[in-house]
Parts: structure tokens; C-alpha cells; sequence
């Protein structure tokens, strides 16, 4: 089963700010809402600055979910959580108990009116008939109903940001990690944090020292 | 008089401690249900021309699909280039 997780890869991102620009222009979003964004930590000091990029996580235990009054919030069987705007009341409950800042609220008239909570929706839409008009306007493009990946991790031009199955996307990850030469990466990733996805499976060689990425 | 002053006493007394007693202040909490529209999934529409084809309905035809996909973001094992 899929669990749809995005991993950016800190080393990698050179803050382009390329997958911000790819969501906003994929799904239509309003201005002033930043469903997907760069953050950067010791900016403009050499060697220090790093960036990753970030966006709703798709947690597997959501605290938004847990303390939405209305009860919004799901999550699909690949993993994705989803919220039913028809039903939200933007109250913002979501967005103090969110770690990343992902719900947004879109200014809905004047007085700093809030209107319903935006969020990434890894791509998925939402509760409207996929690939529709109606799902389009209110959440976004449906693009794993179209058999693609989130348009952020797709466009990312040094494949810092990367989008699907936690499984998968933490073995491209290890892989890389192995390729700079790092040690002890034969504990990390999904499988190692959550549970085996391959019992018995050998764990991976590191990289002769010097290697390069 | 005496008995009456009595239960008075005994009466104020009860009504004074029922402030002392200790009630459990845990909150337990609950899982929430969903309350919304139901959604389709993504296996249940058709594979759009010149994109990546799955069986409508098959779960496991999508996955597959979409895993190759995914195997594309890494470079040094990209199926086609």
C-alpha cells in the first residue's frame, strides 16, 4: 500500500523556488495563499545555508484532523490527507495545530475576513468527481487521478524535492545518502523508522570512501 | 430543637464538602469521523491519453504505474531518458 509522503533533500535544494511557482501555476492558486514554500535556515552565509521545501506532510497521525471541529479532514487509502472545504468553517483551529504551517486562508473580504482553509493536496483534489471543473476550482488539479506525481516534486529541476511512496522515495533517498559516502545509512528510512516493507531484505552496501554524489 | 439544629449542622456540612469531592479531569479523547462528501480514488478513472495506463478499477495496475514514475525522480536509475 502507498503511502504518499514528500522528502526534500536539504543538500540538493538550491532554493529556485521552482516547485512554489509549479503549484501556483498547476493549481490555479489565489494570491496571498502559499499552499508550498521554501524555507531557508543561515541564509547568506557561506557554507552554512540550507533550504528545504516545504508543504503540507500528509502526517500519518494529522494533528489538523484531530482537532477540526467539523470533522473536514481525510485521508484517502494512498495516504494523502484531504479536506472538504463545503464542510470547513475556517476557524484555524488546523493551522495553530499544525507543525509545518500548511493550512492557508485566503482573504475573503475586507476586515481581514478568513475564508476556507487551502492546503497542499499532494495533487490529489479533493471530495468533488475527479478531473471535474468543480475540483479543479476549489482544490486544485487532480494529477495522481491523471497517473502523475505532485507537479512540485515532478518540476524540481535538481530533484531536491521528491513526492510518493515513502517506501520508494526513502530508498532513492538512501541511495543518494550511500553515493556521498555517509555512514550508518543502513538505518535509515522509511522501513527502518516504521517497520520492514521487505522482511529479510539485506541491507544496502555503503560506498567506498570518496565517492561522489 | 436540638435534633433539628443537628441536621442542620449535618446538612451544611454535606453541602459545604460536596465542593471537596475529586471528579476525574482526564480528558479522554475521541477520534472524529469524517463528515464530509465521499471521495473517488484515483485507480477508478480512466488512464488519460499518451499517460501512464492502468486497468480502471485496478488498484494494483495504478500503483505500479505510478512507482515507475516515482523511480523517475532518481537519476541514476531512470528507466527512460
Amino acid at each position: 500500500m502507498a503511502r504518499m509522503k514528500f522528502l526534500c533533500d536539504a543538500e540538493r535544494c538550491i532554493e529556485c523556488n521552482g516547485c512554489v511557482t509549479a503549484c501556483k501555476n498547476e493549481n490555479e492558486v489565489p494570491w496571498g495563499v502559499n499552499r508550498r514554500r521554501v524555507v531557508t535556515i543561515n541564509d547568506g552565509i557561506i557554507g552554512a545555508e540550507k533550504s528545504i521545501s516545504v508543504a503540507c506532510m500528509h502526517c500519518s497521525d494529522a494533528p489538523c484532523m484531530a482537532v477540526c471541529p467539523v470533522d473536514c479532514f481525510y485521508r484517502t487509502d494512498d495516504g494523502v490527507v484531504l479536506h472538504d472545504k463545503d464542510l470547513c468553517i475556517g476557524c484555524g483551529y488546523c493551522f495553530y495545530a499544525c507543525p509545518f504551517g500548511a493550512p492557508q486562508f485566503p482573504q475573503a473580504g475586507a476586515f481581514g475576513l478568513r475564508g476556507k482553509m487551502d492546503k497542499c493536496t499532494f495533487c490529489a483534489g479533493g471530495p468533488e468527481a475527479d478531473r471535474s471543473e468543480a475540483e479543479f476550482r476549489k482544490y486544485g488539479r487532480n494529477r495522481l487521478a491523471e497517473g502523475k506525481l505532485p507537479a512540485c516534486a515532478e518540476m524540481c529541476s535538481t530533484k531536491a524535492l521528491l513526492g510518493g511512496d515513502g517506501d520508494v522515495i526513502a530508498d532513492i533517498y538512501r541511495d543518494r545518502v550511500i553515493r556521498r559516502g555517509a555512514k550508518g545509512v543502513e538505518v535509515f528510512g522509511w522501513a527502518a523508522a516504521y517497520g520492514a516493507g521487505k522482511p529479510g531484505a539485506p541491507a544496502p552496501k555503503p560506498a567506498p570512501a570518496g565517492g561522489k554524489s | 430543637m436540638k435534633r433539628a439544629l443537628l441536621l442542620t449542622a449535618a446538612l451544611a456540612a454535606a453541602l459545604g464538602l460536596t465542593a471537596c469531592g475529586e471528579s476525574e479531569q482526564v480528558v479522554v479523547y475521541k477520534q472524529g469521523k469524517y463528515q464530509g462528501k465521499p471521495d473517488t480514488r484515483p485507480w477508478d478513472n480512466d488512464p488519460l491519453a499518451g499517460g501512464g495506463k492502468w486497468t480502471k478499477g485496478d488498484r494494483t495496475s495504478w500503483e505500479t504505474q505510478i512507482k515507475e514514475r516515482q523511480l523517475a525522480q532518481h537519476e541514476h536509475k531512470r528507466i527512460y531518458q
